[in-house]
């Protein structure tokens, strides 16, 4: 029996009259790693968003290794109490699209921020870790400096650092390359492709299909607030069952 | 003109207490009216917006009197002269200054909230480490021109009759038929200004190392 990391089930979510997730069901196990591809719009970031309780959502029910974050009851939603919702947040790390690290630390007190005032950690053991993620990512010479002093790849390894000095059980990355170029997209998939070999848990909201194809174990291809399709990627890619999804990966290969 | 000179000192020293003590009290009343006006309950956000309009909105010289000679009228009672005074600027620069960190506060980007809320920090550790020091360094170029206007302000506190430097400067001008004394104090509020440019440009010299 395998450990699901993330249960989402029947979630909805609208923003106002716009319905953006439909009824969006699936299951994240451990250890795996699950891409979500569709084009922009579909609701994929939303849904993320959702997962990370960054939004809330008006139906259905998420559960984080196996803590139920959010239920519906009676037409309502309801989230779990404060302290606890805190806790399973904790399970979630997230990268996001433009980085956000804090443009007023250093790339290490980045990554100690949260190990030392959330974990308690003491300053010395958080920057041990700090340095040993750095190390992972290949950032050790930028411990001191600034994040504007970095390029955008260095400066979305040292967020990945920063997500991962918190040990979460999955890691969701939102659009983590989009602001990127090229070459340095390719420094990024490098390392979540590591991390993958390293069986940590992911989910990956991308536009990047070829890597999506390499490293997923799932792939969900939403359109219009609904999943299309799901399946292993060679199924996705390659033999797509619904008409949407194969119009979608027509205009990706060349 | 010896004796001018030292009374114009004298009376600078006045000036700079005006100016600190505003500075000591306005400076933090302005967070929390910032907080105020940014409140989600309508009525405190409404009641801190009316005070920050009629702060904005009236004389700096009427709400000195208003000060002065309001409690008297209404409770015959009053405060001294330069307390009053204290009490006008300080009610009167937290408003400009709650508008300057406001502003500050709503251009930090929402992507620096949502990863403190990611990585687990309260809303209070995200507030003072990671929004403030941001804010900070974004506000100080419009936190410096309102310090500069506060050095020249300070002359209204004459209005009440508190004796600064301006009004010793034109006590000593009617005295001696003379614009001499009123130029004088025009240098002392020049050198004034200097020292406060440049302490700012000192902070943000300090801040500058990111962007």
């Amino acid at each position: 029996m395998q450990e699901t990391v993330i249960d989402v089930r029947h979630v909805k979510k609208n923003f106002g009259p716009l319905l953006v997730l439909k009824d969006i069901s699936f299951r994240l196990n451990k250890g795996e790693v699950l891409s979500i591809i569709g084009p922009s719009g579909s609701g994929k970031s939303t849904l993320l968003r959702c997962i990370t309780k960054l939004e809330t959502i008006d139906s259905g029910s998420i559960s984080i290794c196996g803590e139920e974050m959010v239920h519906s009851e009676n037409g309502n939603v309801v989230y779990a109490q404060k302290e606890r919702l805190r806790e399973i947040r904790r399970h979630c790390g997230l990268v996001f699209q433009n980085f956000n690290l804090f443009p007023h630390m250093s790339v290490l007190s980045n990554i100690t921020e949260a190990q030392r005032f959330v974990l308690k950690k003491s300053k010395e053991a958080s920057e041990k870790t700090a340095m040993e993620l750095l190390e992972k990512m290949g950032l050790t010479d930028k411990a001191k400096a600034y994040p504007c002093q970095l390029s955008g790849g260095q400066q979305q390894r040292a967020s990945i650092a920063r997500a991962l000095a918190l040990n979460p059980d999955v890691l969701c990355f939102d659009e983590p390359t989009s602001a990127l170029d090229p070459e340095l997209t390719g420094e990024i998939l490098k390392v979540i492709k590591d991390l993958a070999k390293e069986k940590m848990t992911m989910m990956v909201v991308t536009h990047e299909m070829q890597f999506a194809h390499d490293i997923s174990d799932t792939v969900i291809f939403m359109d219009d607030g609904l999943i299309v399709e799901e399946g292993n990627p060679k199924e996705v890619f390659e033999h797509p069952k619904s008409e949407r999804t194969r119009k979608f990966l027509m205009r990706y290969e060349g | 003109m010896g004796k001018l000179l030292l009374q114009m000192v004298q009376a600078t020293g006045t000036t700079l207490e005006v100016f600190f003590l505003t500075l000591l009290f306005a400076l933090p009343l302005g967070i929390l009216v910032a907080k105020g006006r940014m409140s989600k309950h309508k009525i405190v956000s409404g009641l801190v917006n009316i005070y920050i309009m009629i702060m904005r909105g009236t004389p700096l010289i009427l709400q000195l009197i208003f000060v002065y000679f309001a409690p008297y009228y209404l409770f015959k009672a009053s405060c001294d002269r330069f307390t009053a005074v204290i009490i006008a600027f300080v009610i009167n620069y937290a408003a400009y200054f709650a508008e300057i960190y406001r502003g500050g506060i709503q251009s930090i980007p929402r992507g620096q909230y949502e990863a403190s809320e990611m990585l687990g920090f309260s809303k209070t550790h995200t507030f003072v480490r990671i929004i403030c020091p941001q804010v900070v360094k974004r506000i100080m170029p419009s936190l410096a021109n309102e310090v500069i206007t506060l050095v020249k302000d300070t002359a209204l506190a004459q209005t009440i009759g508190v004796a600064e430097l301006f009004r010793v400067a034109q006590n000593a001008s009617a005295r001696q038929f003379s614009t001499a004394p009123i130029f004088i104090a025009g240098l002392f509020y020049f050198i004034m200004n200097g020292i406060v440019s440049k302490a700012f440009d000192a902070i943000e010299k300090k801040l500058s190392y990111y962007n």
